[in-house]
């Protein structure tokens, strides 16, 4: 086989950049990737008139690990300590979405104490993911205190998840067909104390940004983004729903049993830095009242499907029964098989629309896992929102946008 | 399936002469290349579909009739519908026309498809590698590139691996 080659010239780059740069009235200045708020590893080549960014061009790649292309070495369930590392702030939800493609592909039930138990982490994920976000953000425009407050509440839901699946960031803890275990004795206290007292914090980040000047004054007008350009440009998540666009597929297209709560999804119109700020904060409280109902009428039950032909048998059946102890080896030496066909799931992370691919070819590896990441799509709109503003503005449009640079390169 | 979605994939299937399947409650359709501009119009003007989801590519290597799948996932907003769009390419280096013009988003996709699965996107404004470095050799998706990865050296093999081991280029 033989592969053509695409040369890469300065000719060819010549077009990504306006003809003034080339007569070297504006500026070529490279941003990134050792760059503390691009978030990540991104980098930026930016031309600039004076301090105005007249054309950006993202580079990315920077962190590509090859997941999808390792994905189809592995079984079913051993690719999927693969998915934590993909969007490393929403582990639990990257585990969602894949155990529930793996599901759909192979047709196989989940108990609904696993279900409610899904949703309480996948919720508790989206606070902390937008915690994360809220520090960096506010610490891109010069509020350093919110951060040491974020990260300091973060920490909480991190013990949370350490307390239940032994690791606080690359968890696993979700498995095709329930969980790997039931939670442990202290979780609805643990939990319950946070949700208790979360609300209260959200106010006090609200007093430290809402009506700062400062904070107003670098975020509003700043990146403003039309439906019609989310919509066309394929923007999900808060960004579009800042815009005005009520589009979240827990309320769309319900997974998990995200029918059975109460909650508003919270919608601003001007499609701002700030409005895409305004509508994170409200996510906050909207989270709070999901797992506070999830936890309310948690069944009880069994965590994992009773289906051994997915689910391997648990430890205690081992030493009496002899089907119990095929399945076990059947099923961590050679994994189940998946039907010749391929699913497509999208869940709402917290930064947009993160959808599976999953591909089977009837043996027990993935033909194809493709990773639709929302912060990939999402990425795209900086040129678009950042042309015309100040290279600070810059600054605010990217930590406003919300990305992932493990989420954007796979 | 819904009703909506059963009558646009019949009307696909007499303007386009494309098939349409089910596997567990998802529409899939299968659109032969050349159509495709012509095809994701129609859907985004005439049946509402407004956002394209996702673009990917899956290579059946080492069936080369055909060799690849290029699967589109649209999404109509405000009914609520989702459509899988399937079309299939021959041969090892295929061609394929960019939607770019219909739906901007899929520029970086299309970006993707030619790193990683090496589809020439025909008509894209900036057709570059986008997650591998520029100058990488082959395209990493495909099913016959390797996976890679360094191989255990005992004396018995160890000149024969030491052969073969990758090297920095001069």
């Amino acid at each position: 086989m033989t592969i053509q080659q695409l040369e890469i010239t300065t000719d060819e780059l010549r077009h990504l950049v306006s003809s003034r740069a080339m007569e070297g009235e504006t500026m070529l200045l490279n941003m990134g990737p050792q760059h503390p708020s691009t978030h990540g590893v991104l980098r930026l080549l930016l031309e600039l008139d004076g301090e105005t960014v007249v054309s950006c061009i993202p580079d990315v790649g920077y962190l590509h690990t090859g997941i999808e292309k390792n994905i189809e070495f592995k079984t079913y369930e051993k690719s999927e300590t693969m998915t934590d590392r993909l969007d490393y702030l929403n582990t639990m939800g990257n585990n969602l979405a894949y155990c529930l493609a793996v599901e759909k592909l192979v047709d196989l039930d989940v108990p609904e104490r696993a279900q409610a138990i899904r949703v309480i982490f996948a919720e508790l994920q989206r606070i902390s993911s937008h915690l994360v976000w809220l520090g960096t953000h506010a610490l891109d425009l010069a509020a350093m205190s919110v951060f040491f407050y974020c990260f300091n509440q973060r920490e909480r839901i991190l013990d949370i998840m350490e307390m239940c699946s032994g690791q606080r960031m690359m968890t696993t803890y979700f498995r095709p067909g329930g969980l790997w275990r039931d939670v442990p004795d202290g979780f609805e206290a643990a939990v319950r104390d946070f949700i208790d007292d979360f609300p209260r914090r959200v106010d006090e980040y609200e007093t430290l940004l809402s009506k700062n000047p400062i904070f107003l004054d670098r975020t509003k007008d700043i990146g403003v983004m039309s439906v019609e350009t989310g919509v066309a440009w394929g923007i999900t998540g808060p960004p579009l729903r800042a815009s005005g666009l009520a589009y979240d597929l827990r309320k769309d297209e319900p997974y998990s049993g995200y029918e059975q709560y109460d909650f508003d999804v919270p919608v601003a119109t001007e499609g701002d830095v700030y409005a895409r700020y305004w509508v994170r904060m409200q996510e906050f409280r909207q989270s709070l009242r999901i797992v506070h109902q999830a936890l309310e009428k948690l069944p009880k039950g069994s965590v994992r499907s009773n289906n051994r032909k997915f689910v391997p048998p648990p430890r205690s059946e081992l030493g009496t029964s002899m089907e119990a102890v095929i399945h076990h080896f059947k099923l961590w030496t050679e994994g189940f098989p998946a039907p010749r066909a391929s699913v497509y799931v999208p869940v709402e992370s917290p930064r947009g629309e993160l959808g599976v691919f999953l591909e089977g070819d009837g043996g027990p590896r993935p033909y194809r896992c493709y990773w639709r990441t929302p912060s990939f799509i999402n990425l795209q709109i900086v040129p678009l929102l950042s042309k015309g503003h100040l290279v600070a503005d810059l600054v605010a449009i990217i930590g406003s946008v919300d990305i992932v640079l493990g989420d954007v390169d796979r | 399936m819904n009703s909506a979605l059963q009558t646009i994939i019949q009307n696909l299937e007499s303007s386009f002469g494309s098939t349409g399947s089910e596997f567990r409650g998802q529409a899939s359709l299968l659109l032969p290349p050349g159509q495709i501009v012509e095809a994701t119009r129609a859907l985004r003007d005439a049946h509402g579909f407004n956002m394209l989801a996702a673009l990917s590519a899956v290579d059946y290597w080492p069936q080369h009739q055909p060799r690849f799948h290029v699967v589109y996932q649209f999404k109509n907003i405000t009914q609520k519908l989702r459509l899988e769009v399937r079309v299939p390419l021959d041969g090892d280096e295929p061609e394929l026309e960019s939607i770019c013009a219909v739906f901007p988003n899929a520029n970086w996709h299309e970006r993707e498809l030619w790193d990683m699965f090496g589809l020439r996107i025909k008509n894209h404004p900036d057709l570059r590698r986008i997650l591998m470095p520029e100058d990488w050799v082959g395209h990493p998706l495909r099913k016959d590139y390797p996976l890679g990865y360094e191989e255990v050296q005992f004396s018995f093999n160890f000149e024969e691996i030491e052969q073969r081991k990758p090297r920095p280029k001069d």
